[in-house]
């Protein structure tokens, strides 16, 4: 029991990563309908951004550590949103009405100039980090010889954080006029420029939205498992695509509950049977998924009157 | 105050609009009649950019807008209904509304919503029920209040009769008679129904094939012989 509690939060925590990261897939897929491979890049990006903002904070002698959190939270925002926005502005905004496959192919080309690029930058070594937030508290003691069930307070940030950013980032879509010209772009692009919404920028700020998000994925990770490379960009963001078909392209609450879905059963398949074949796990459960409910947990089939 | 002056407007190879000219005078409730496919429908997206004329000008209050970006000639205060209805239909009624008036400033909100709510009570019951829920004739009201809530000087509106019950075409013409009398809104209307359209309009054109065939006061095409045989005999 102890064990199954331990990794549930394990889980809990992997999977805000994922649901954060997944958000930036279903937004782009919702409103321009591609799928935008480099997107696990830009949270790699993030991740980068973060650990660079660290060492600024070490020289600007900034060492307390909420505050230090903070600035970078918001560099790695800034300058990850701004990857984003330039992203979508050279490779994907001069092929749209070409045919579907054309960004596509863009995507991919991206997702690859955006490793080498931080490869040839950083170096191909992973960049390690001293922890700077240790510790944690004890939730259930297994007595002698038993399994104490910890939540160190890094796993409490992130899940924090990501309920925090995830309730904010739903109500600015269903409530404000922003989030609704969000939608009304998903839904007809010509008929949102007829009532004057500036499609071009809508679909800029889909993907600086979404980069945003990607970017506090990224420092979250860096100082939860304290390594990064320029490659951690490819598997998370395969993790995180999967997690957003899982919950239902398109839908951002099903990209939160598909993140969160995704990271349970990697937690659970590595504490359960063998870590070597998580990824199977996770990809194996999209397949089930997709054979039974093919537009995920929470996709609209769509049913409209004309 | 809307001047359209050798308009040409192509779908890939196809030439959709030959040549059109008209004008819509402020004030005035104008029509475009003419069977389908004959470019009606065109000509209104024309107007707002979305397809772009290839040669001729578009004036608005003297304005060029021939290559101006839709969403920037809207904001000039050209709304448009348009072929279809193109109701956001997960939205609710209530956030349908709120995107007309997307341009538009807070304080100006309310008063335009009571408005649209008064011609069309109908709206109002259903406020909070999704777009795509609504019937034909709901939906037809639902765009033309989308419009309206722009607090538009001109409203471009594209058969707004279609595949509707005899009674909700009198109330949707009727509400129309009261925008343009009472808000002082200029209304160009396209029509297939010409019979209804022509007894409302102060001036008409027929659109044959992408080019305009006659033009006239309502009047004078609604008794006009080659405008009888082809639009009004028969049907009504």
């Amino acid at each position: 029991m102890e064990y199954f509690v331990q990794q549930l939060i394990n889980g809990l925590t992997l999977g805000s990563i994922y649901g954060l990261i997944a958000i930036g897939y279903t937004m782009v897929y919702g409103i321009i309908g591609m799928i935008n491979f480099a997107h696990g890049d830009i949270y790699m990006i993030g991740a980068f951004v973060g650990i660079i903002g660290f060492i600024v904070m070490a020289i600007l002698g900034i060492t307390w550590i909420p505050l230090a959190l903070l600035l970078v939270l918001v560099m790695a925002i800034v300058f990850t949103s701004v990857y984003g926005w330039t992203v979508e502005r050279i490779a994907y905004r001069p092929l749209r009405g070409s045919q579907r496959l054309a960004p596509l192919i863009s995507a991919l080309g991206m997702s690859i100039f955006l490793q080498n690029y931080v490869q040839l930058l950083q170096g191909a070594r992973v960049k390690p980090m001293q922890p700077m937030i240790s510790g944690g508290l004890q939730l259930m003691d297994g007595g002698v010889g038993g399994f104490t069930v910890g939540m160190s307070y890094m796993q409490i940030i992130i899940i924090l954080l990501t309920v925090v950013l995830m309730a904010a980032f739903t109500l600015l879509i269903t409530k404000t006029a922003l989030g609704r010209m969000q939608r009304a772009c998903e839904q007809d692009k010509l008929m949102a420029a007829l009532v004057g919404v500036n499609v071009d920028r809508t679909i800029s700020l889909a993907f600086v939205m979404g980069a945003a998000l990607a970017a506090v994925a990224g420092v979250m990770v860096t100082l939860y498992y304290g390594v990064i490379d320029f490659y951690i960009g490819f598997l998370a963001g395969l993790k995180a695509f999967t997690a957003a078909v899982l919950g239902g392209i398109g839908s951002i609450a099903g990209a939160m509950l598909g993140g969160l879905a995704i990271g349970l059963i990697e937690a659970l398949w590595s504490a359960y049977f063998s870590v070597e074949y998580k990824d199977v796990a996770a990809f194996s459960i999209l397949i089930l998924v997709l054979i039974f409910r093919p537009s995920g947990f929470l996709g609209k089939p769509e049913i409209e009157k004309v | 105050m809307l001047n359209i002056s050798g308009v040409h407007t192509f779908y890939g190879a196809i030439e959709a609009l030959k040549g059109v000219s008209l004008e819509v005078e402020t004030g005035e409730i104008s029509t475009l009649i003419g069977s389908n496919g004959a470019g009606k429908s065109t000509l209104l997206m024309t107007i707002c950019g979305s397809p772009r004329a290839r040669w001729g000008k578009v004036l608005f209050e003297g304005r060029d807008i021939t290559k101006m970006p839709t969403h920037e000639i809207v904001q000039l205060g050209i709304a448009q209904s348009p072929e279809g209805r193109r109701i956001f239909s997960r939205m609710t009624v209530y956030e349908n509304l709120q995107m007309g008036a997307i341009r538009n400033t807070e304080d100006r909100f309310e008063r335009n919503i009571s408005r649209v709510f008064e011609l069309f009570p109908r709206l109002k019951e259903r406020r909070n029920q999704r777009g795509g829920t609504l019937s034909g004739g709901e939906q037809q009201m639902l765009a033309v209040g989308r419009a309206l809530m722009s607090e538009p000087r001109m409203l471009l509106l594209d058969e707004p009769s279609l595949g509707l019950a005899p009674m909700v075409v009198k109330q949707i013409f009727e509400v129309i008679k009261q925008i343009n009398q009472d808000d002082k809104v200029t209304v160009f209307l396209v029509e297939q129904n010409a019979f209804h359209a022509l007894k409302l309009a102060h001036r008409g054109y027929v659109m044959v094939n992408g080019n305009i065939t006659m033009s006239g006061t309502g009047q004078e095409l609604l008794v006009n012989p080659e405008v009888r045989s082809a639009y009004l005999e028969g049907g009504h």
